[in-house]
Protein backbone atom coordinates (compact mmCIF):
# COMPACT_ATOMS: atom_id res chain seq x y z
CA UNK A 1 0.00 0.00 0.00
CA UNK A 2 1.22 3.49 -0.79
CA UNK A 3 1.40 5.77 2.20
CA UNK A 4 2.30 8.75 0.08
CA UNK A 5 1.16 9.17 -3.45
CA UNK A 6 2.27 12.20 -5.38
CA UNK A 7 0.85 12.83 -8.85
CA UNK A 8 2.25 15.43 -11.20
CA UNK A 9 2.75 17.83 -8.34
CA UNK A 10 3.89 21.27 -9.42
CA UNK A 11 4.69 24.36 -7.41
CA UNK A 12 5.71 27.78 -8.60
CA UNK A 13 6.43 30.65 -6.23
CA UNK A 14 5.23 33.39 -8.51
CA UNK A 15 7.50 32.78 -11.46
CA UNK A 16 10.20 31.02 -9.50
CA UNK A 17 10.36 27.27 -9.90
CA UNK A 18 9.63 25.12 -6.88
CA UNK A 19 8.99 21.66 -8.31
CA UNK A 20 7.66 20.58 -11.70
CA UNK A 21 5.55 17.51 -12.39
CA UNK A 22 6.82 15.43 -9.51
CA UNK A 23 5.28 11.98 -9.15
CA UNK A 24 6.32 9.39 -6.62
CA UNK A 25 5.03 6.77 -4.26
CA UNK A 26 6.21 5.85 -0.82
CA UNK A 27 5.18 2.42 0.40
CA UNK A 28 4.11 1.48 3.88
CA UNK A 29 6.99 0.63 6.15
CA UNK A 30 9.84 1.76 3.94
CA UNK A 31 12.46 4.41 4.36
CA UNK A 32 12.31 6.49 1.23
CA UNK A 33 15.35 8.59 0.49
CA UNK A 34 14.78 11.86 -1.28
CA UNK A 35 18.01 13.24 -2.59
CA UNK A 36 19.14 16.26 -4.49
CA UNK A 37 21.34 19.27 -3.96
CA UNK A 38 20.20 22.42 -2.20
CA UNK A 39 17.46 24.19 -4.11
CA UNK A 40 16.40 21.14 -6.10
CA UNK A 41 12.94 21.14 -4.51
CA UNK A 42 13.21 18.67 -1.64
CA UNK A 43 11.85 21.00 1.01
CA UNK A 44 9.19 22.29 -1.36
CA UNK A 45 7.92 18.74 -1.83
CA UNK A 46 7.82 18.08 1.90
CA UNK A 47 6.17 21.42 2.63
CA UNK A 48 3.51 20.63 0.03
CA UNK A 49 2.84 17.27 1.63
CA UNK A 50 2.48 18.95 5.02
CA UNK A 51 0.17 21.56 3.43
CA UNK A 52 2.39 24.38 4.61
CA UNK A 53 2.23 25.55 1.02
CA UNK A 54 -0.32 24.95 -1.72
CA UNK A 55 0.37 23.28 -5.06
CA UNK A 56 0.12 25.09 -8.38
CA UNK A 57 -0.92 21.84 -10.01
CA UNK A 58 -1.20 18.12 -9.39
CA UNK A 59 -2.29 16.23 -6.29
CA UNK A 60 -0.81 14.47 -3.33
CA UNK A 61 -2.41 11.98 -0.99
CA UNK A 62 -1.26 10.60 2.33
CA UNK A 63 -2.88 7.43 3.66
CA UNK A 64 -5.16 7.72 0.64
CA UNK A 65 -6.49 11.16 1.56
CA UNK A 66 -5.83 14.49 -0.09
CA UNK A 67 -3.07 16.12 1.88
CA UNK A 68 -4.52 19.62 1.81
CA UNK A 69 -8.17 18.84 2.35
CA UNK A 70 -7.58 16.36 5.14
CA UNK A 71 -4.42 18.08 6.40
CA UNK A 72 -5.34 18.53 10.04
CA UNK A 73 -6.65 14.98 10.37
CA UNK A 74 -3.64 13.48 8.58
CA UNK A 75 -1.16 15.38 10.66
CA UNK A 76 -2.22 13.42 13.74
CA UNK A 77 -0.17 10.56 12.36
CA UNK A 78 2.67 12.63 10.96
CA UNK A 79 5.92 13.66 12.59
CA UNK A 80 8.07 16.35 11.04
CA UNK A 81 11.65 17.31 11.64
CA UNK A 82 12.62 20.34 9.59
CA UNK A 83 16.16 21.07 8.50
CA UNK A 84 16.21 24.28 10.50
CA UNK A 85 14.42 24.18 13.83
CA UNK A 86 12.82 27.23 15.38
CA UNK A 87 10.70 27.30 18.51
CA UNK A 88 9.23 29.93 20.78
CA UNK A 89 12.46 31.30 22.21
CA UNK A 90 11.19 32.24 25.64
CA UNK A 91 9.70 28.86 26.43
CA UNK A 92 11.38 26.18 28.44
CA UNK A 93 12.11 22.93 26.65
CA UNK A 94 9.67 20.97 28.78
CA UNK A 95 6.89 23.52 28.22
CA UNK A 96 7.44 23.45 24.48
CA UNK A 97 7.32 19.65 24.44
CA UNK A 98 4.19 19.62 26.57
CA UNK A 99 2.63 22.20 24.27
CA UNK A 100 3.54 20.00 21.34
CA UNK A 101 2.02 16.97 23.06
CA UNK A 102 -1.18 18.86 23.85
CA UNK A 103 -2.12 18.77 20.17
CA UNK A 104 -2.60 15.01 20.21
CA UNK A 105 -5.45 13.08 21.71
CA UNK A 106 -3.24 10.52 23.38
CA UNK A 107 -1.03 10.79 26.44
CA UNK A 108 2.52 11.35 25.22
CA UNK A 109 4.17 11.91 28.60
CA UNK A 110 6.02 8.60 28.80
CA UNK A 111 7.39 8.79 25.28
CA UNK A 112 8.30 12.42 25.81
CA UNK A 113 10.53 11.53 28.74
CA UNK A 114 11.95 8.43 27.08
CA UNK A 115 13.02 10.41 24.04
CA UNK A 116 14.34 13.33 26.05
CA UNK A 117 16.50 10.97 28.04
CA UNK A 118 17.76 9.29 24.92
CA UNK A 119 18.61 12.63 23.35
CA UNK A 120 20.11 13.86 26.65
CA UNK A 121 17.92 16.95 26.64
CA UNK A 122 18.01 19.44 29.48
CA UNK A 123 14.32 19.97 29.94
CA UNK A 124 14.38 23.04 32.13
CA UNK A 125 16.49 25.29 29.97
CA UNK A 126 15.01 27.99 27.83
CA UNK A 127 14.95 27.44 24.09
CA UNK A 128 16.85 30.70 23.54
CA UNK A 129 19.77 29.38 25.62
CA UNK A 130 20.17 26.18 23.62
CA UNK A 131 22.89 25.52 21.07
CA UNK A 132 21.84 24.70 17.55
CA UNK A 133 22.47 20.99 18.06
CA UNK A 134 20.37 20.99 21.21
CA UNK A 135 17.51 22.75 19.47
CA UNK A 136 17.70 20.06 16.85
CA UNK A 137 17.32 17.45 19.58
CA UNK A 138 14.21 19.24 20.80
CA UNK A 139 13.02 18.97 17.23
CA UNK A 140 13.60 15.22 17.19
CA UNK A 141 11.70 14.67 20.43
CA UNK A 142 8.83 16.92 19.35
CA UNK A 143 8.59 15.13 16.02
CA UNK A 144 8.42 11.68 17.57
CA UNK A 145 6.66 12.03 20.90
CA UNK A 146 3.19 11.31 19.59
CA UNK A 147 4.21 8.04 17.93
CA UNK A 148 3.54 9.07 14.33
CA UNK A 149 3.00 6.51 11.57
CA UNK A 150 4.73 8.66 8.98
CA UNK A 151 7.87 10.68 9.50
CA UNK A 152 9.17 13.53 7.37
CA UNK A 153 12.83 14.19 7.96
CA UNK A 154 14.17 17.16 6.04
CA UNK A 155 17.97 17.01 6.15
CA UNK A 156 17.74 15.86 9.73
CA UNK A 157 21.36 15.43 10.67
CA UNK A 158 22.57 18.97 10.04
CA UNK A 159 23.91 20.31 13.31
CA UNK A 160 24.07 16.97 15.11
CA UNK A 161 27.47 15.68 16.23
CA UNK A 162 28.49 12.25 14.89
CA UNK A 163 27.61 10.49 18.12
CA UNK A 164 24.14 11.99 18.15
CA UNK A 165 23.76 11.24 14.47
CA UNK A 166 24.33 7.57 15.19
CA UNK A 167 21.88 7.69 18.07
CA UNK A 168 19.39 9.41 15.81
CA UNK A 169 19.71 6.88 12.99
CA UNK A 170 19.33 4.07 15.50
CA UNK A 171 16.14 5.71 16.72
CA UNK A 172 14.78 6.11 13.21
CA UNK A 173 15.56 2.45 12.44
CA UNK A 174 13.70 1.37 15.55
CA UNK A 175 10.73 3.49 14.59
CA UNK A 176 10.88 1.98 11.13
CA UNK A 177 10.96 -1.55 12.52
CA UNK A 178 7.77 -0.76 14.40
CA UNK A 179 6.20 -0.04 11.04
CA UNK A 180 6.75 3.69 10.72
CA UNK A 181 7.16 4.92 7.16
CA UNK A 182 9.95 7.42 6.73
CA UNK A 183 10.36 10.08 4.07
CA UNK A 184 13.98 11.07 4.37
CA UNK A 185 15.32 14.03 2.46
CA UNK A 186 19.03 14.62 2.36
CA UNK A 187 21.94 15.71 0.27
CA UNK A 188 24.33 13.56 2.26
CA UNK A 189 24.36 10.40 0.20
CA UNK A 190 26.21 8.21 2.65
CA UNK A 191 23.41 8.42 5.19
CA UNK A 192 20.73 7.82 2.58
CA UNK A 193 22.63 4.76 1.37
CA UNK A 194 22.85 3.41 4.91
CA UNK A 195 19.24 4.10 5.82
CA UNK A 196 17.02 3.83 2.80
CA UNK A 197 15.37 1.09 0.76
CA UNK A 198 14.46 3.23 -2.17
CA UNK A 199 15.54 6.61 -3.36
CA UNK A 200 14.13 9.35 -5.51
CA UNK A 201 16.54 11.75 -7.11
CA UNK A 202 15.36 15.27 -7.78
CA UNK A 203 17.15 17.76 -9.97
CA UNK A 204 16.12 21.33 -10.66
CA UNK A 205 12.59 20.60 -9.52
CA UNK A 206 12.07 17.42 -11.55
CA UNK A 207 12.37 13.77 -10.59
CA UNK A 208 15.16 12.17 -12.55
CA UNK A 209 15.08 8.67 -11.06
CA UNK A 210 13.21 6.57 -8.55
CA UNK A 211 14.66 3.16 -7.81
CA UNK A 212 15.75 0.63 -5.21
CA UNK A 213 19.16 1.47 -3.94
CA UNK A 214 20.33 -2.01 -4.93
CA UNK A 215 19.05 -1.88 -8.49
CA UNK A 216 20.37 1.59 -8.78
CA UNK A 217 23.78 0.32 -7.88
CA UNK A 218 23.59 -2.88 -9.91
CA UNK A 219 22.15 -1.50 -13.10
CA UNK A 220 24.45 1.35 -13.01
CA UNK A 221 28.09 1.82 -13.52
CA UNK A 222 30.66 -0.63 -12.34
CA UNK A 223 33.74 0.88 -10.92
CA UNK A 224 36.71 -0.92 -12.43
CA UNK A 225 40.27 -0.69 -11.24
CA UNK A 226 43.07 -2.54 -13.02
CA UNK A 227 46.68 -2.62 -11.88
CA UNK A 228 49.41 -4.01 -14.13
CA UNK A 229 53.10 -3.54 -14.85
CA UNK A 230 52.56 -2.73 -18.47
CA UNK A 231 49.34 -0.94 -19.26
CA UNK A 232 47.99 0.51 -22.43
CA UNK A 233 45.15 2.84 -21.58
CA UNK A 234 43.73 2.86 -25.07
CA UNK A 235 42.91 -0.80 -24.54
CA UNK A 236 40.00 0.31 -22.35
CA UNK A 237 38.68 2.90 -24.74
CA UNK A 238 35.43 0.96 -25.11
CA UNK A 239 31.92 2.24 -25.64
CA UNK A 240 30.37 2.55 -22.19
CA UNK A 241 33.59 3.53 -20.47
CA UNK A 242 33.70 6.90 -18.74
CA UNK A 243 35.96 8.75 -16.35
CA UNK A 244 39.02 6.90 -17.58
CA UNK A 245 42.06 7.68 -15.45
CA UNK A 246 45.56 6.38 -15.52
CA UNK A 247 48.41 6.86 -13.11
CA UNK A 248 51.21 4.80 -11.54
CA UNK A 249 50.30 1.68 -13.41
CA UNK A 250 46.68 1.78 -12.27
CA UNK A 251 43.71 2.36 -14.56
CA UNK A 252 40.35 3.33 -13.15
CA UNK A 253 37.14 3.84 -15.01
CA UNK A 254 33.37 3.52 -14.81
CA UNK A 255 31.75 1.04 -17.10
CA UNK A 256 28.16 0.52 -18.11
CA UNK A 257 27.28 -2.34 -20.44
CA UNK A 258 27.98 -6.04 -20.78
CA UNK A 259 30.56 -6.80 -18.11
CA UNK A 260 32.01 -9.66 -20.24
CA UNK A 261 33.39 -7.23 -22.80
CA UNK A 262 35.54 -5.60 -20.16
CA UNK A 263 36.50 -8.93 -18.58
CA UNK A 264 37.82 -10.17 -21.92
CA UNK A 265 39.89 -7.06 -22.43
CA UNK A 266 41.37 -7.47 -18.98
CA UNK A 267 41.92 -11.18 -19.59
CA UNK A 268 44.16 -10.46 -22.54
CA UNK A 269 46.82 -8.79 -20.40
CA UNK A 270 48.81 -9.76 -17.35
CA UNK A 271 47.45 -7.89 -14.38
CA UNK A 272 48.63 -7.64 -10.80
CA UNK A 273 45.26 -6.66 -9.37
CA UNK A 274 41.65 -6.15 -10.49
CA UNK A 275 38.64 -4.88 -8.60
CA UNK A 276 35.13 -4.42 -9.90
CA UNK A 277 32.89 -2.54 -7.52
CA UNK A 278 29.43 -1.18 -7.43
CA UNK A 279 29.51 2.57 -7.38
CA UNK A 280 28.54 4.44 -4.24
CA UNK A 281 25.34 6.40 -4.34
CA UNK A 282 27.42 9.50 -4.48
CA UNK A 283 29.02 8.47 -7.71
CA UNK A 284 25.66 7.57 -9.24
CA UNK A 285 24.30 10.82 -8.02
CA UNK A 286 27.11 12.85 -9.49
CA UNK A 287 26.41 11.18 -12.78
CA UNK A 288 22.82 12.44 -12.72
CA UNK A 289 24.04 15.88 -12.07
CA UNK A 290 26.75 16.06 -14.70
CA UNK B 1 -10.89 26.89 18.36
CA UNK B 2 -8.17 25.04 20.23
CA UNK B 3 -7.89 25.80 23.92
CA UNK B 4 -4.21 24.86 24.04
CA UNK B 5 -3.31 27.42 21.36
CA UNK B 6 -5.52 30.00 23.01
CA UNK B 7 -3.83 29.47 26.36
CA UNK B 8 -0.35 29.51 24.90
CA UNK B 9 -0.97 32.63 22.83
CA UNK B 10 -2.58 34.40 25.74
CA UNK B 11 0.38 33.56 27.97
CA UNK B 12 2.86 34.81 25.41
CA UNK B 13 0.97 38.09 25.02
CA UNK B 14 0.31 38.74 28.68
CA UNK B 15 3.45 40.73 29.38
CA UNK B 16 2.60 43.20 26.62
CA UNK B 17 -1.02 43.43 27.76
CA UNK B 18 0.06 44.30 31.31
CA UNK B 19 2.54 46.92 30.09
CA UNK B 20 -0.04 48.62 27.88
CA UNK B 21 -2.77 48.49 30.52
CA UNK B 22 -0.58 50.00 33.21
CA UNK B 23 0.66 52.74 30.86
CA UNK B 24 -2.81 53.72 29.73
CA UNK B 25 -4.11 53.71 33.31
CA UNK B 26 -1.21 55.98 34.31
CA UNK B 27 -2.01 58.29 31.41
CA UNK B 28 -5.63 58.52 32.51
CA UNK B 29 -4.62 59.19 36.08
CA UNK B 30 -2.25 61.99 35.18
CA UNK B 31 -4.77 63.63 32.87
CA UNK B 32 -7.76 63.40 35.14
CA UNK B 33 -5.83 64.49 38.21
CA UNK B 34 -5.05 67.77 36.45
CA UNK B 35 -8.76 68.50 35.98
CA UNK B 36 -9.24 70.43 39.20
CA UNK B 37 -6.54 72.95 38.34
CA UNK B 38 -8.04 73.28 34.86
CA UNK B 39 -11.54 73.66 36.20
CA UNK B 40 -10.56 76.58 38.42
CA UNK B 41 -9.54 78.58 35.40
CA UNK B 42 -11.99 76.96 33.01
CA UNK B 43 -13.80 80.16 32.18
CA UNK B 44 -10.48 81.78 31.36
CA UNK B 45 -9.36 78.77 29.34
CA UNK B 46 -12.59 78.57 27.39
CA UNK B 47 -12.27 82.24 26.59
CA UNK B 48 -8.67 81.82 25.55
CA UNK B 49 -9.55 78.89 23.35
CA UNK B 50 -12.29 80.82 21.63
CA UNK B 51 -9.54 83.16 20.50
CA UNK B 52 -7.57 80.35 18.91
CA UNK B 53 -8.14 79.77 15.19
CA UNK B 54 -10.81 77.14 14.61
CA UNK B 55 -8.46 75.03 12.52
CA UNK B 56 -6.01 74.69 15.39
CA UNK B 57 -8.71 73.65 17.81
CA UNK B 58 -10.07 71.20 15.28
CA UNK B 59 -6.65 69.64 14.75
CA UNK B 60 -6.54 68.75 18.44
CA UNK B 61 -10.14 67.67 18.58
CA UNK B 62 -11.02 70.61 20.76
CA UNK B 63 -13.70 72.41 18.86
CA UNK B 64 -16.76 72.91 20.99
CA UNK B 65 -15.12 71.28 23.97
CA UNK B 66 -16.17 72.69 27.29
CA UNK B 67 -13.18 72.25 29.56
CA UNK B 68 -15.10 73.36 32.61
CA UNK B 69 -17.04 70.05 32.74
CA UNK B 70 -15.28 66.86 33.69
CA UNK B 71 -16.52 64.99 30.63
CA UNK B 72 -15.61 67.82 28.30
CA UNK B 73 -12.16 67.73 29.77
CA UNK B 74 -12.04 63.94 29.77
CA UNK B 75 -13.09 63.70 26.13
CA UNK B 76 -9.98 65.68 25.27
CA UNK B 77 -7.77 63.37 27.31
CA UNK B 78 -9.52 60.36 25.85
CA UNK B 79 -8.13 61.14 22.42
CA UNK B 80 -4.68 60.25 23.72
CA UNK B 81 -6.03 57.08 25.27
CA UNK B 82 -7.50 56.22 21.87
CA UNK B 83 -4.14 56.72 20.17
CA UNK B 84 -2.52 54.33 22.64
CA UNK B 85 -5.27 51.75 22.26
CA UNK B 86 -5.05 52.02 18.48
CA UNK B 87 -1.30 51.36 18.52
CA UNK B 88 -1.76 48.43 20.86
CA UNK B 89 -4.57 46.83 18.87
CA UNK B 90 -2.83 47.40 15.54
CA UNK B 91 0.30 45.90 17.04
CA UNK B 92 -1.56 42.73 18.01
CA UNK B 93 -3.23 42.56 14.62
CA UNK B 94 -0.04 42.94 12.66
CA UNK B 95 1.95 40.49 14.76
CA UNK B 96 -0.70 37.79 15.28
CA UNK B 97 0.29 35.71 12.28
CA UNK B 98 3.42 37.46 11.09
CA UNK B 99 5.40 36.84 14.27
CA UNK B 100 5.34 33.10 13.58
CA UNK B 101 6.64 33.64 10.09
CA UNK B 102 9.25 36.14 11.18
CA UNK B 103 10.61 33.82 13.84
CA UNK B 104 9.95 30.71 11.77
CA UNK B 105 7.78 29.06 14.38
CA UNK B 106 4.92 28.70 11.88
CA UNK B 107 6.37 25.36 10.78
CA UNK B 108 5.97 24.03 14.29
CA UNK B 109 2.39 25.18 14.77
CA UNK B 110 1.09 24.44 11.29
CA UNK B 111 2.36 20.87 11.16
CA UNK B 112 0.29 20.04 14.22
CA UNK B 113 -3.11 18.43 13.68
CA UNK B 114 -5.06 21.70 13.64
CA UNK B 115 -6.62 23.55 10.76
CA UNK B 116 -5.68 27.10 9.89
CA UNK B 117 -9.15 28.37 10.72
CA UNK B 118 -8.85 26.95 14.21
CA UNK B 119 -5.42 28.50 14.63
CA UNK B 120 -6.62 31.92 13.53
CA UNK B 121 -9.71 31.76 15.73
CA UNK B 122 -7.64 30.77 18.75
CA UNK B 123 -5.12 33.52 18.11
CA UNK B 124 -7.90 36.08 17.62
CA UNK B 125 -9.56 35.07 20.86
CA UNK B 126 -6.26 35.32 22.70
CA UNK B 127 -5.71 38.81 21.31
CA UNK B 128 -9.29 39.78 22.19
CA UNK B 129 -8.71 38.49 25.71
CA UNK B 130 -5.66 40.72 25.97
CA UNK B 131 -7.54 43.73 24.66
CA UNK B 132 -10.42 43.04 27.01
CA UNK B 133 -8.07 43.12 29.98
CA UNK B 134 -6.79 46.49 28.80
CA UNK B 135 -10.40 47.65 28.41
CA UNK B 136 -11.30 46.63 31.91
CA UNK B 137 -8.28 48.51 33.20
CA UNK B 138 -9.25 51.58 31.14
CA UNK B 139 -12.84 51.41 32.38
CA UNK B 140 -12.06 51.00 36.04
CA UNK B 141 -9.28 53.58 36.08
CA UNK B 142 -11.42 56.07 34.20
CA UNK B 143 -14.34 55.67 36.58
CA UNK B 144 -12.07 55.66 39.59
CA UNK B 145 -10.08 58.75 38.71
CA UNK B 146 -13.02 60.72 37.37
CA UNK B 147 -14.93 60.20 40.57
CA UNK B 148 -11.83 60.91 42.59
CA UNK B 149 -10.90 64.15 40.89
CA UNK B 150 -14.19 65.55 39.64
CA UNK B 151 -14.63 67.68 42.75
CA UNK B 152 -18.15 69.00 43.07
CA UNK B 153 -18.86 68.77 39.38
CA UNK B 154 -21.38 66.18 38.20
CA UNK B 155 -21.41 64.34 34.89
CA UNK B 156 -23.81 62.51 32.67
CA UNK B 157 -23.26 58.81 33.26
CA UNK B 158 -24.73 57.80 29.90
CA UNK B 159 -22.18 59.83 27.95
CA UNK B 160 -19.29 58.44 29.91
CA UNK B 161 -20.55 54.89 29.55
CA UNK B 162 -20.94 55.24 25.79
CA UNK B 163 -17.51 56.77 25.54
CA UNK B 164 -15.89 54.00 27.55
CA UNK B 165 -17.68 51.23 25.67
CA UNK B 166 -16.69 52.69 22.32
CA UNK B 167 -13.12 51.49 22.77
CA UNK B 168 -14.14 47.86 22.14
CA UNK B 169 -15.17 48.29 18.48
CA UNK B 170 -12.48 50.97 18.13
CA UNK B 171 -9.75 48.47 19.05
CA UNK B 172 -11.33 45.78 16.92
CA UNK B 173 -10.99 47.90 13.79
CA UNK B 174 -7.27 48.29 14.31
CA UNK B 175 -6.84 44.63 15.26
CA UNK B 176 -8.72 43.36 12.23
CA UNK B 177 -7.29 45.81 9.72
CA UNK B 178 -3.76 45.18 11.02
CA UNK B 179 -4.31 41.45 10.66
CA UNK B 180 -5.62 41.60 7.12
CA UNK B 181 -2.81 43.92 6.00
CA UNK B 182 -0.25 41.57 7.54
CA UNK B 183 -1.74 38.78 5.43
CA UNK B 184 -1.77 40.85 2.27
CA UNK B 185 1.95 41.53 2.38
CA UNK B 186 4.50 38.79 1.91
CA UNK B 187 6.48 39.45 5.02
CA UNK B 188 6.55 41.93 7.88
CA UNK B 189 10.04 42.47 9.21
CA UNK B 190 9.06 44.61 12.13
CA UNK B 191 5.57 45.15 13.49
CA UNK B 192 6.01 48.47 15.30
CA UNK B 193 6.40 50.74 12.23
CA UNK B 194 3.28 49.23 10.69
CA UNK B 195 1.25 49.61 13.87
CA UNK B 196 2.47 53.17 14.41
CA UNK B 197 1.78 54.08 10.79
CA UNK B 198 -1.76 52.72 10.90
CA UNK B 199 -2.62 54.29 14.26
CA UNK B 200 -1.01 57.69 13.70
CA UNK B 201 -2.04 57.72 10.06
CA UNK B 202 -5.67 57.37 11.08
CA UNK B 203 -5.27 59.97 13.77
CA UNK B 204 -3.68 62.44 11.36
CA UNK B 205 -6.46 61.82 8.83
CA UNK B 206 -9.00 62.60 11.49
CA UNK B 207 -7.17 65.77 12.57
CA UNK B 208 -6.72 66.94 8.98
CA UNK B 209 -10.32 66.13 8.17
CA UNK B 210 -11.42 68.41 11.02
CA UNK B 211 -9.02 71.12 10.01
CA UNK B 212 -10.03 71.11 6.39
CA UNK B 213 -13.65 70.45 7.12
CA UNK B 214 -13.36 67.51 4.77
CA UNK B 215 -16.21 65.03 5.26
CA UNK B 216 -14.74 62.39 2.97
CA UNK B 217 -11.80 61.81 5.27
CA UNK B 218 -13.94 61.22 8.32
CA UNK B 219 -15.52 58.26 6.62
CA UNK B 220 -12.22 56.41 6.68
CA UNK B 221 -10.84 56.89 10.13
CA UNK B 222 -12.10 55.23 13.32
CA UNK B 223 -10.93 58.27 15.26
CA UNK B 224 -13.83 60.06 13.59
CA UNK B 225 -16.24 57.17 13.91
CA UNK B 226 -15.74 57.17 17.66
CA UNK B 227 -14.87 60.80 18.26
CA UNK B 228 -14.96 61.39 22.05
CA UNK B 229 -16.10 64.95 21.61
CA UNK B 230 -19.13 63.87 19.58
CA UNK B 231 -20.10 61.06 21.94
CA UNK B 232 -19.91 63.32 24.99
CA UNK B 233 -21.77 66.19 23.43
CA UNK B 234 -24.55 64.08 21.96
CA UNK B 235 -24.63 61.28 24.50
CA UNK B 236 -24.90 59.03 21.46
CA UNK B 237 -22.83 57.42 18.72
CA UNK B 238 -22.72 58.71 15.20
CA UNK B 239 -24.39 55.54 13.98
CA UNK B 240 -23.67 55.71 10.23
CA UNK B 241 -19.99 56.27 10.93
CA UNK B 242 -19.90 53.49 13.53
CA UNK B 243 -21.40 51.18 10.95
CA UNK B 244 -18.47 51.92 8.64
CA UNK B 245 -16.12 50.75 11.37
CA UNK B 246 -18.18 47.64 12.01
CA UNK B 247 -18.18 46.72 8.34
CA UNK B 248 -14.42 47.27 8.22
CA UNK B 249 -14.09 44.77 11.07
CA UNK B 250 -16.28 42.17 9.39
CA UNK B 251 -14.66 42.52 5.98
CA UNK B 252 -11.14 42.45 7.41
CA UNK B 253 -11.84 39.36 9.46
CA UNK B 254 -13.47 37.51 6.57
CA UNK B 255 -10.58 38.50 4.33
CA UNK B 256 -8.09 37.33 6.92
CA UNK B 257 -9.64 33.87 7.16
CA UNK B 258 -9.64 33.50 3.40
CA UNK B 259 -6.09 34.78 2.97
CA UNK B 260 -4.71 32.72 5.84
CA UNK B 261 -6.27 29.51 4.56
CA UNK B 262 -4.54 30.00 1.21
CA UNK B 263 -1.29 31.37 2.53
CA UNK B 264 2.02 29.76 1.61
CA UNK B 265 4.18 29.61 4.68
CA UNK B 266 7.68 30.80 3.78
CA UNK B 267 10.52 28.47 4.56
CA UNK B 268 13.54 29.38 6.65
CA UNK B 269 16.02 27.91 4.22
Amino acid sequence: MSVIEVNHLTKYYGKARGIIDVSLQVHEGEIFGFIGPNGAGKSTTIRLLLSLIHPTGGTATIFGKDCIRYGPELRREIGYLPSEVFYYERMKVIDLLKYSASFYDKDCTRRLHELSELMELELHRRIEDLSYGNKKKVGIVQGLLHGPKLLFLDEPTAGLDPLMQREFFQLIREENQRGVTVFFSSHILGEVQRMCNRVGIIKEGRMVEIADIQTLQQNNYKKVRVAADVLDVTRFGLPGVTNLEHNNGVVRFFYKGDINTVMRRIGEITVSDVTVEEPTLEEIFMHYYE
Amino acid sequence: MSTNILKQEFKMGLRSVVTWSVSVAALIMVFVSLFSSFAQDAALLNEMMSNFPDELLAAFGMSGVDLSTILGYFSLAFLFVQVCLAIQAANYGFSMVSVEEREWTADFLLTKPVGRRQILTSKLLAALGGLLITDIVVWTSSLLFINLFKGDAGYEARSLLLLLLSIVPFQLVFLAVGLVISLLVRRIRSVTPYAMALAFGMYVLSAFGDMLGDVALEKITPFKHFEPNYIVQHAAYDVPLVLISLSAIVISLLGSYILYARRDIPSAV
